[in-house]
């Protein structure tokens, strides 16, 4: 693609702290997502994994840290954020996804082929007059696909893309996942279902407010670090004292759960 | 041979100012119905409310420097709502209390000023113009005004059509591929603020809203997406208009509040009648398709 950062890497994160009310949701991470990266964010809810997307996205302000991203990032909200009563269609929803091409003022007509085109690559062939609220959950996040398809970004940014929808749905979209990846663009995807990240993604994020852990997905899923995750408590301590800096290895006083000394060398391994 | 239209057309037929009060309300009719309709899909409809109340200080202080005039009137109307809604706008991106709480305080503040200040200089009489407006007595320049008002709400709205689309679907998607999320939503409230001024010109504070919102809401029972949807609000305010400011003069009422019982009439008739979601569609249940 012509838009290809120079550098490796499409998004970093230093010393990254996000959250509400000064409360953080992501506590000091660091790391590398590599340009062409096929990356899963996994960790119970409460974890940080849409706040991440959000702060990489460029939604909210970060805390401490910063993000730096390299290019143009396409991002997909969960489900519940976008208004399905709006009186739009199917083809004017996918078609905001032109708007860097087409801007305010520019016909989409033209563009019309191109519009169909991606909404035959998600299965939606037909659908361009539906009204949004006519279509079936999985019928919508197919639709958003389709406007990420024509968004055409090197990096895309996913928040849990297959809740609540059937197995033939993510079969489909998990292909478009591949081709994206093998296309080299950079996929960030928040997910629940470990067999499905085990099986199609080749780096994880198991993330519990920090990273617990961050690599190869055969090397970060272990029952080890995934019991560590788990102890993650979600719990809002309204008295934690203010934190004074990045964590270093001995005791700190607002500690979240029962790491042992070793989930602190959680530094990016190479994925390749 | 009876002309069924005979009645309704006679005044306007024979009278000047019964003309110059239709092409003011007419004007109206294409400009405001359609912000109407944006308002009612962001479910903000009672925003144009809290909106109208806030204009009054601005057009009391008018009042207050000037007398009954227009360009003063109008001046502070429009400087108070702005104020308002980017006050209020400007609240809500800062902080964590959401718009619709921020209109009310700020509309809160304005509206009990604009009474004081009303209170304090001018009469009773003086303040049924406010509320009620003066339709059938526009003067050039008040029909000026309205039809610049229309001219500008079309153009404006032509010129941010597809982000207001966007930021009232999906804001945050909006958000991520440009920066014109904000401006766009402060020149829709600008549009709201205008819009108000104008009707307040020819319904009076409390009635401007009728013709922004009556034909929006209506026009939901017979179409379908926003292509349909903006012209048959126009329609149904034109068509208020035509017939509330006939039956004001022919049975002798407030033409104000003849106009918006005239949309209000036809709400309800759409409410019935109407093919999308309409009362006696309900009733009526035909057949369900195969597939």
């Amino acid at each position: 693609m012509s838009d290809r950062p120079a550098m490796q890497d499409a998004v970093r994160l230093v010393g990254l702290t996000l959250g509400y009310d000064r409360h953080p949701a992501i506590h000091h991470l660091s790391g590398t997502v590599r340009a062409g990266d096929l990356l899963a964010l996994v960790g119970p809810n409460g974890a940080g994994k849409s706040t991440l997307l959000k702060g990489m996205a460029g939604e909210i302000r970060c805390l401490e840290g910063h993000i730096d991203r390299s290019g143009a990032l396409a991002y997909l909200p969960q489900a519940d954020e976008i208004d399905r009563s709006f009186p739009l269609s199917v083809m004017d929803l996918a078609g905001m996804g032109l708007w860097r091409k087409a801007g305010s003022w520019r016909s989409l007509g033209r563009r019309r082929p191109e519009i169909g085109a991606a909404l035959d690559a998600v299965g939606l062939g037909g659908f361009e007059a539906r009204p949004i609220s006519t279509l079936s959950g999985g019928q919508f996040r197919r639709a958003l696909f389709a406007r990420l398809i024509l968004q055409d970004c090197p990096v895309m940014l996913l928040d849990e893309p297959f809740t609540g929808i059937d197995n033939r749905t993510v079969d489909d979209l998990l292909a478009l996942i591949r081709t994206w990846h093998g296309q080299g663009r950079t996929v960030v995807a928040a997910l629940h279902d470990l067999t499905q990240v085990r099986e199609h993604f080749p780096t994880t994020l198991l993330l519990a407010r920090e990273a617990v852990a961050w690599g190869p997905t055969a090397r970060v899923l272990t029952p080890e670090n995934l019991a560590r995750a788990r102890n993650l408590s979600e719990a809002w301590d309204e008295d934690a004292p203010v934190c004074v800096g990045p964590r270093t290895a001995d005791a700190h006083g607002h500690d979240h759960g029962s790491h042992g000394p070793d989930a602190h060398d959680h530094h990016h391994e190479d994925a390749a | 041979m009876i002309d069924p239209f005979g009645p309704l057309l006679a005044p306007f037929v024979e009278f000047g100012f019964m003309r110059r009060a239709l092409a003011g309300c007419l004007a109206l009719s294409v400009s405001a119905p359609p912000v109407g309709v944006f308002l009612t899909l962001r479910r903000m409809s009672l925003m144009s409310d809290a909106m109208s109340h806030a204009i009054l200080p601005g057009a009391a202080a008018g009042f207050l420097v000037a007398g009954l005039s227009l360009p003063a009137m109008t001046l502070g109307g429009l400087v108070a709502g702005l104020a308002v809604a980017l006050l209020a706008g400007a609240v809500t991106r800062a902080t964590v209390v959401r718009e619709d709480s921020n209109l009310a305080a700020f509309y809160l503040i304005s509206l009990a000023g604009g009474v004081l200040l009303v209170s304090l200089r001018g009469s009773q009489i003086d303040l049924m113009h406010f509320l009620f407006g003066s339709v059938l007595a526009l003067d050039d320049a008040a029909l000026i005004l309205l039809g610049g008002i229309s001219t500008l709400t079309l153009v404006v709205l032509a010129a941010i059509y597809r982000p207001l689309v966007m930021e009232c679907v999906d804001p945050l998607f909006l958000r991520t591929v440009s920066r014109s999320g904000g401006p766009v939503h402060l020149a829709f409230l600008a549009l709201v603020v205008v819009n108000l001024v104008g009707g307040f010109q020819a319904l009076g504070t409390l009635l401007a809203v009728g013709l922004m919102l009556l034909p929006a809401v209506a026009a939901r029972f017979w179409a379908r997406d926003l292509g349909g949807l903006i012209p048959v609000s126009m329609l149904i305010a034109a068509v208020a208009s035509v017939t509330g400011l006939s039956l004001s003069y022919h049975l002798d009422l407030p033409s104000g509040p003849a106009i918006v019982l005239a949309a209000g009439a036809l709400y309800i008739v759409s409410m019935l009648a109407g093919p999308r979601g309409g009362l006696l569609r309900r009733l009526v249940r035909p057949r369900h398709l195969e597939a």
